[in-house]
């Protein structure tokens, strides 16, 4: 008998291979772009086989992204994404879910869905691309668009306040969050790669340029000139640092934090330093724009906020149904069937 | 009340005879007890004979309060007999009742003089036989049922053994408890026995059923076991994504306890949710389940029809109760076909399976799941309160007696041109069924119109009406599938057919083997498959002279056929909430009979 051996050693993947056929369609300058080409960068370094990977999209221009993925996918409805891919991720948890919505798919028609996923947290990773604007429908406010913003749907300014989609995660008991922005593909990367690593809902919030219906919206943290001045990024067991010249930082008097300028006896020794597993800290963190006043105005934090090890809904349901079948064994059909009281007629 | 009638129900199946149940009870989980609202009623039709309903009349009703006997006793047969507890009719049950203060004891004034009446004073007699029993007033009142049910065993001449053995099982761990409840069940008996107010002991024979081992089966177990029968049979695993709504979550109730045979449940946050699981669920290449009812249905409609164009195989159930909007959630109505037919965007037709009757939920999901898996196509099964929570005797099948279901997971590329085409079909207009993590065939699908064969986004006019027909025949290509129709009873052609679906099989039957008996030239066709219709439907239907279409609706079914076969078909409608009764049924088929 001839014995045919196959060549069983990993090829290595490249971009390309999670690189779809089809033509994608964003608007020419959309964040989205960047958003996809760092995925597609990322993931053939993380392992994984590429028939495991399903993206699940609701609707909305973010959605479209797993048409452009060369993995399973589905572009499902609007904001229900949440609740298609946890179905998916409890029948199969083998296989690697990923998520990807937007703002108005995810916290406002799929908000309900959002915060029970968080709660329940299946190991799926979920990228929310926050425009603070609906593209698809041409430029209505969002539930993160800023108060007093003029949108088609809102001629004379938005009266609605927004949510922060940081606080509400971390209120629906998110094990874990984290931000970053299109234009830093770097942090991006290097964010895309954490949620990877976490075990359970990893939430990241991209910001994520509409150059159509809300141009400019986070250029104050992505231009050269505000940049420094406007984020902070956090580093786990690193102090909280930055500004022009790195040099301003944050402290934290009680609850409260503060902006201090170092130097003058200040040092870092006194900063607040940054630490993932810290739940009222990333709270405080998720809330500094509303620490701001007009003449105390603190940066945006960018990075891992928050991380918690805790069980998985799919992989408790799988443990439940293991630990039922230890103690009792399959039912037979036809003792199903038959049920334990029975008689027989002649 | 509903364990009393449970107990009675299972001795007398037990024993052979033919049973139909039917419970009602109110909306709220603790209505004011004494009040009308509150009352609590276990319907129960047992005999000798064939029965397919719980009757129309009652021959025997027990009232624990002057409540219970408003309620029930204008359905009570003149002659009838009225089992009273005669603590439930003092003054302040009386005054819960309803009943002016002026009124007097309808028990003693004479109101129930064309009725035998048995005045018992249960909660004396229980709390006499419990005195000594060591348990709480709260607790031995609690036992009253336990003495009606041995009175009534008594008086029946049914055996205890049955109940005292289902009694030690459930208070395996409580002895006290069962001590009380057997003692009063005795007490009961006893009661009848020596007391000398029963003038008759009625005595029942066991039916003449077909051979063969029975057991009870409520519509609602045999739904969640015929979709477990249906995985298994089709070598899938089950996963329920459900959201409790009366009178569906028996469904989910019952799906959870399976955890050994690796059944997965999800109670989701909405009933959105709920379907949406299922659908991901169902991408896996499980076998995919959403249960409902009315309100549900409503809701899930944007994702079935997310379900309808990716084209895979999804049970929907929806367990009908009265509408519009919350409606009436504990009584049963047939208010959903169109719905099931016609409640989505867009061009979207479903297959619809309708179950008959309790032991009937079982056969028709299951052959609700052999079509959706093997079609790919989500399906919707209807059911109603009636029969969901009814029960009758089930002659079950065994695994070997049920029908294979076809599933097979695709692995190879069915393109040898190019790329793995998710939508190109086979002859019957189904797409292959693959699964996230098959290497090679990874692919996309979506909401958005697909290109034909490729499964990519299109927007091409032509296509779209492509696409649009492909699925529609799909579903009609379904018939040629499914059992050509024949008459339930009577022969192929008749001066009036009855033409039903769903749970209004028992009261048509009945009906219609009366009429059949004393001569007149009737017959009657029930449909399980509302959508394909059955391939000879119409022709069969035109050889009837009058079509008569009962429903409790305001004519959907009615509306179809009169759509599809262009015939004068004629209907009988009943929106209250309650199943048609024999008597409404044949009363109707008599008067067009001779109109």
């Amino acid at each position: 008998m001839e014995t045919v051996t196959e060549n069983t050693a990993p090829v290595k993947l490249t971009a390309k291979d999670f690189t779809s056929d089809q033509e994608v369609k964003w608007c020419p300058g959309c964040g989205d772009y960047s958003i996809l080409k760092q995925v597609q960068t990322v993931l053939p370094d993380m392992g994984g086989e590429r028939e495991k990977y399903v993206f699940v999209s609701g609707i909305g221009c973010s959605s479209r992204f797993p048409y452009y993925m060369a993995t399973y996918g589905m572009h499902s409805i609007h904001g229900r994404a949440p609740a298609i891919a946890s179905g998916v991720k409890i029948a199969n948890p083998d296989l690697n879910v990923w998520m990807v919505s937007g703002d108005g798919d995810l916290l406002s028609i799929g908000g309900n869905h959002f915060i029970h996923m968080m709660r329940r947290n299946p190991n799926i990773k979920v990228m929310m691309f926050n425009n603070e604007i609906y593209g698809l429908t041409k430029g209505q406010y969002s539930p993160t668009s800023q108060k007093g913003i003029v949108t088609k749907s809102t001629p004379y300014g938005s009266v609605d306040e927004p949510f922060n989609p940081a606080e509400l995660a971390l209120g629906a008991k998110t094990s874990f969050f984290a931000r970053t922005i299109d234009r830093d593909p770097k942090h991006m990367q290097a964010m895309i790669n954490r949620a990877n690593g976490h075990h359970g809902t990893a939430f990241v919030e991209v910001y994520q340029n509409c150059p159509v219906f809300n141009d400019g919206v986070f250029f104050i943290f992505t231009e050269k000139e505000t940049k420094k001045e406007e984020c902070i990024f956090v580093e786990h067991g690193k102090p909280l640092v930055f500004g022009q010249t790195e040099n301003k930082g944050i402290r934290l008097n009680g609850f409260k934090p503060e902006i201090v300028e170092l130097g003058n006896g200040i040092t870092k020794e006194d900063l607040w330093v940054h630490d993932e597993t810290d739940k009222t800290k990333a709270f405080i963190l998720a809330q500094f724009a509303d620490f701001s006043t007009p003449d105390k105005h603190f940066p945006r934090p960018f990075g891992v906020f928050y991380r918690e090890d805790r069980p998985c809904i799919d992989e408790q349901i799988t443990d439940q149904i293991s630990t039922v079948q230890a103690k009792k064994p399959r039912i037979p059909l036809n003792k199903i069937l038959s049920g334990d009281k029975t008689w027989t007629i002649v | 009340m509903q364990l009393t009638g449970m107990q009675f129900t299972d001795t007398s199946a037990f024993l052979g005879q033919d049973i139909s149940t039917f419970p009602e009870y109110p909306a709220e989980i603790r209505a004011p007890a004494g009040t009308v609202a509150g009352v609590s009623g276990f319907q129960l039709h047992f005999g000798s004979k064939e029965i397919f309903t719980p009757g129309d009349f009652y021959d025997v009703i027990v009232v624990m309060n002057a409540a219970a006997l408003k309620v029930d006793l204008p359905r009570l047969k003149k002659g009838g007999v009225v089992i009273a507890n005669t603590s439930g009719f003092d003054s302040k049950n009386m005054k819960l009742a309803g009943y002016p203060e002026t009124a007097t004891n309808p028990l003693e004034d004479g109101t129930l003089s064309n009725y035998q009446v048995y005045k018992i004073e249960v909660t004396k007699h229980t709390k006499d036989a419990l005195k000594d029993s060591g348990l709480g007033m709260k607790e031995i009142e609690r036992c009253k049922n336990m003495f009606v049910l041995g009175v009534l065993f008594w008086m029946f001449d049914k055996s205890m053994d049955f109940t005292i053995q289902n009694l030690k099982e459930k208070f395996a761990k409580k002895p006290e408890i069962l001590n009380a409840n057997i003692t009063a069940l005795k007490s009961g008996w006893n009661y009848g026995d020596n007391t000398e107010i029963f003038t008759t002991r009625y005595k029942t024979t066991a039916a003449k059923l077909p051979a063969g081992v029975y057991r009870n089966i409520s519509g609602n177990q045999g739904l969640a076991i015929g979709l477990i029968a249906a995985a298994e049979k089709a070598g899938l695993k089950l996963f329920l994504g459900s959201y409790p709504i009366t009178p569906a979550s028996d469904v989910l109730h019952e799906l959870a306890k399976y955890k050994s045979n690796g059944v997965k449940t999800f109670q989701a946050e909405d009933e959105i949710a709920a379907i949406c699981s299922a659908i991901g669920a169902a991408y896996t290449g499980a076998l995919g389940v959403t249960t409902t009812s009315g309100p549900g249905m409503a809701l899930k409609t944007e994702a079935m029809g997310l379900a309808l164009i990716l084209e895979i195989p999804l049970i929907i159930c929806d367990i009908q109760r009265g509408g519009p909007s919350t409606g009436l959630p504990t009584k049963t109505e047939q208010s959903d076909l169109l719905m099931a037919m016609y409640g989505r965007h867009g061009e979207s037709p479903l297959p619809v399976v309708a179950a008959a009757s309790p032991a009937d939920c079982f056969d028709a999901v299951y052959a609700a799941v052999k079509i959706s898996l093997e079609h790919m196509v989500p399906i919707i099964f209807l059911s109603d309160g009636y029969i969901a929570n009814g029960a009758e005797p089930w002659r079950f099948p065994t695994e070997d007696q049920l029908a294979p279901i076809n599933v097979k997971f695709t692995t190879e590329n069915n393109n040898p041109e190019g790329k793995f085409l998710p939508y190109k079909r086979d002859a019957n207009g189904v797409r292959p069924w693959v699964v996230p993590g098959t290497k090679g065939l990874e692919h996309r699908i979506g909401g958005l119109e697909k290109q034909n064969e490729t499964g990519n986004v299109s927007y091409d006019s032509m296509n779209h009406e492509v696409m649009t027909k492909l699925r529609a025949e799909k579903v009609a290509k379904i018939a040629d599938s499914i059992p050509l129709i024949k008459p339930d009873s009577g022969k192929d052609k008749a001066k009036v057919l009855v033409l039903g679906w769903g749970s209004t099989h028992g009261a048509i039957k009945t009906a219609v083997l009366e009429l059949i008996d004393e001569g007149y030239d009737v017959a009657h066709i029930h449909l399980r498959h509302l959508n394909p219709f059955p391939k000879n439907l119409g022709e069969l239907l035109h050889n009837y002279d009058k079509i008569l279409v009962p429903e409790m609706n305001c004519g959907q079914l009615l509306q179809l056929i009169k759509a599809k076969y262009l015939l004068p078909a004629e209907g009988l409608n009943k929106i209250q909430g309650m199943p048609f009764t024999t008597a409404e049924i044949r009363e109707k088929i008599i008067s067009i009979y001779n109109a």
